[in-house]
């Protein structure tokens, strides 16, 4: 069986780097993955990307990186589905490795949000949502997360700290992580005395918009570098689905279903049911998107994801650790980057070296980024392979 | 080899004499929220000062002016330069400088000039000033930092942009009061803040004001400084930090390993708010006040934009008769009389009538 193996990580640390240009910083992380995998020459580059032609006037990002990163002349190209990016560069690569089109891929995942500061950032991020029905009405994409929080809330009487679990948890995880925007656990009372940013998302609720960026190496089992010494890691399955772009189309838009649909799909081609997974990856670019994807995963039935974190049930020492090395909520938003983010860390998580942020004796690792309100979702299952 | 990172002049100077002016009109930063936030942001200082109606950069600077040459006891003609840092300048053409020479006397043998550098106008005069005394070319040369700043309404800056700040005669260190050692200053082009020409208030880059520009610039200046001169946070009694607002210098002191209690007495920002040109200066004029022989103190400004004048400043015997010869800087922020919102608007006309 043709298995396509993670054989190299890398990544920056997720945070402002006001002086670090976009090329510098998906470069980093390459030259981090590509030494990881013991020198595997990539025949293909994959770059996730959410808003570089907004934010920093620079579009082409496959042959500006391929180039700027000393690999001139192999194919290369952007793939963009917002916050889903990174994972949908992710798949692109799986797929060409896994077809036999490409021996070696690269994926990497960057964004800099630091090219510009206030409103205009905001901007670039609505051009992600339904321009024409959504953006043009004022609609941010932390007031559609606050028109889905507020509506959960009032569907089944969810109190005011209903959510603090998810940023409790976040925050903890991300102390250990030496990559995470933010490295200090919080306490409750804090999240109850934080600020709106939009009623009723406080500022715990939003994960941080940040620089960043990761990077894997992907390639066939059969070609590792004879000296390779990582424990294997695979991806065990792939799977994208969409939903409605505009939010105001769905029927139930509480449902996430293109977050359901991409789980099912991605545990039904891995084989496993729900009950193998050890550590789930979840977009919690808000606090409500973490419950929803809970729920829609099918973790937790709908209604009840809120309470699965405000019980503890997402810790490192629970039965389904989440955001295990802070999530966007504490590592950071990284836009683009997420889902190769995600991947370095469950590939972290397999291979035994996440260091505090260690889930113990995880085998099964799910991943999970979306874009926009799962209008795209992009799912991964990881696996540890027996040695 | 010389040292040529460090600006020390031949001849040694100081401050012969210093003076500081605060306006009494305050508008607490909840009154800001209240009108602008819901009573909810959270608040960058305690309260700001607010200029009165007949009171602009100028009459701010010739007040400051008048207490600088009551300490300095020399007179007005002695002078050979006054220079006045500020970002609000009441004309765009036509210098504060020459009104303020001429208010205290010190016409017409005299250099005057206007300086820009945002928040750090009124230091590079200072520096300017080290210069022309240290040269030996003026005996006696007036720096002043001064400002009614501009805050947009509803702009995160209201809260902080607030009026004041100090005048420093500088003269030949043997009859100072203080003497200024050596400065070093850190200089980028780093667009943190401006305010174009035509506009009426400034435009800023948010959190890019941060640790790219502020962190960045005021703790290169200070670290060179010190490193050049041998020194250490510990080696000093004071220290005072341009202030925005209340947590940046607090941060920018720890940064460097100077303690809470070092920068307490120049740390004004809380009760009287950010006085742009005047910021770091008046602080150091709250520390000259109580500060004793020998004290040695480290000043360090930031003007956006982006740069920061370090300086190394060492109390004399002189601080005893003199610090008492003029209204000190607490005296002025005691004087106080709270006004709200729609006061404060019609004080810094910030109604159009047309």
């Amino acid at each position: 069986m043709t298995e396509v193996i993670i054989a190299g990580i890398g990544q920056t640390e997720v945070g402002e780097h006001w002086g670090i240009a976009l090329r510098d910083l998906a470069y980093a992380a390459i030259k981090e993955a590509v030494t990881d995998s013991g020198g595997l020459k990539p025949q293909a580059l994959f770059v996730g990307n959410m808003l570089a032609p907004n934010l920093s006037n620079q579009a082409h990002l496959g042959v500006l990186l391929a180039d700027h990163c000393g690999m001139r002349g192999i194919e290369a190209v952007t793939v963009e589905a917002a916050g889903a990016s990174g994972g949908a560069a992710l798949r692109q690569g799986y797929m060409a490795v896994k077809s036999g089109l490409v021996d070696v891929a690269l994926v990497v995942g960057v964004e800099k949000f630091t090219d510009q500061v206030g409103a205009g950032v905001d901007s670039a991020v609505a051009t992600t949502s339904d321009s024409d029905f959504e953006a043009v009405q004022g609609l941010t994409a932390t007031g559609q997360a606050a028109l889905l929080m507020r509506r959960y809330m009032h569907e089944y009487n969810v109190p005011t700290d209903g959510f603090a679990g998810f940023p409790l948890i976040a925050h903890a995880n991300g102390a250990g992580n030496p990559n995470a925007m933010f490295r200090k656990a919080i306490k409750r009372e804090a999240y109850l005395k934080a600020e709106m940013v939009s009623d009723p998302i406080n500022m715990f609720d939003a994960a941080p918009n940040a620089d960043g960026a990761a990077a894997v190496i992907l390639t066939r089992n059969g070609l590792l570098p004879k000296e390779f010494s990582h424990p294997l890691v695979k991806i065990a399955a792939s799977a994208v689905s969409t939903d409605t772009l505009a939010l105001h189309d769905r029927h139930a838009p509480l449902g996430f279903w293109a977050a359901r649909e991409s789980v099912e799909a991605a545990c039904h081609k891995a084989g496993i049911g729900l009950e193998k997974i050890d550590f789930f990856e979840y977009h919690d670019s808000y606090s409500i998107y973490a419950a929803l994807s809970l729920e829609a995963a099918g973790f937790a039935k709908p209604g009840q994801g809120w309470l699965y974190a405000d019980s503890g049930s997402i810790s490192l020492k629970s039965s389904l650790p989440c955001a295990t090395m802070g999530g966007l909520k504490a590592r950071g938003f990284p836009g683009g980057a997420t889902g190769v983010y995600q991947a370095v860390e469950a590939a972290m998580q397999l291979r035994g070296v996440a260091g505090l942020c260690q889930v113990a004796g995880a085998r099964f690792g799910l991943i999970q980024a979306l874009g926009g309100p799962a209008s795209t979702a992009v799912v991964h299952i990881l696996e540890k392979m027996d040695a | 080899m010389p040292n040529n990172t460090l600006l020390k002049p031949t001849r040694p100077v100081g401050i012969v004499g210093y003076g500081s002016y605060v306006p009494r009109y305050r508008i607490p930063a909840r009154e800001i929220a209240r009108v602008w936030a819901g009573g909810k942001a959270g608040l960058p200082i305690k309260e700001k000062a607010v200029p009165g109606l007949d009171e602009d950069v100028i009459t701010m600077s010739i007040e400051a002016a008048r207490n600088a040459m009551m300490r300095a006891q020399i007179q007005p003609e002695q002078l050979r330069a006054i220079w006045v840092g500020s970002e609000s300048h009441p004309y765009a053409v036509k210098p504060t400088s020459t009104v303020v020479a001429e208010a205290i006397g010190a016409v017409p043998h005299i250099q005057a000039g206007d300086w820009e550098f945002a928040c750090k106008a009124g230091t590079e005069a200072m520096v300017a000033a080290m210069g022309f005394v240290g040269s030996g070319m003026a005996e006696y040369a007036l720096a002043i930092g001064m400002d009614t700043a501009q805050g947009k309404p509803g702009d995160a800056l209201e809260y902080t942009a607030a009026a004041g700040g100090a005048a420093f005669v500088i003269g030949p260190a043997e009859n100072s009061l203080a003497t200024l050692n050596a400065s070093y200053s850190y200089v980028t082009d780093t667009p943190d803040f401006w305010r174009r020409e035509y506009q009426k208030y400034p435009e800023h880059g948010v959190r890019f004001t941060g640790e790219p520009a502020y962190f960045q610039h005021i703790t290169s200046s200070s670290k060179t400084l010190m490193e050049e001169l041998g020194a250490t946070a510990k080696d000093y009694q004071w220290a005072v930090f341009h202030q925005p607002n209340t947590k940046f210098p607090q941060r920018a002191a720890q940064m460097l390993g100077f303690t809470p209690e070092q920068i307490a007495p120049g740390l004004l920002v809380p009760v009287i708010g950010n006085t742009y040109s005047g910021a770091s200066i008046i602080g150091l004029t709250a520390i000259l006040d109580i500060a004793k022989p020998g004290d040695r103190i480290l000043l360090a400004s930031f003007g956006s934009g982006a740069g920061s004048d370090a300086f190394d400043i060492t109390v004399t015997d002189k601080i005893s008769d003199r610090a008492g010869r003029a209204t000190k800087t607490q005296e002025y922020i005691a004087r106080r009389t709270e006004i709200d919102y729609a006061t404060y608007a019609r004080y810094r006309d910030k109604i159009t009538m047309k």
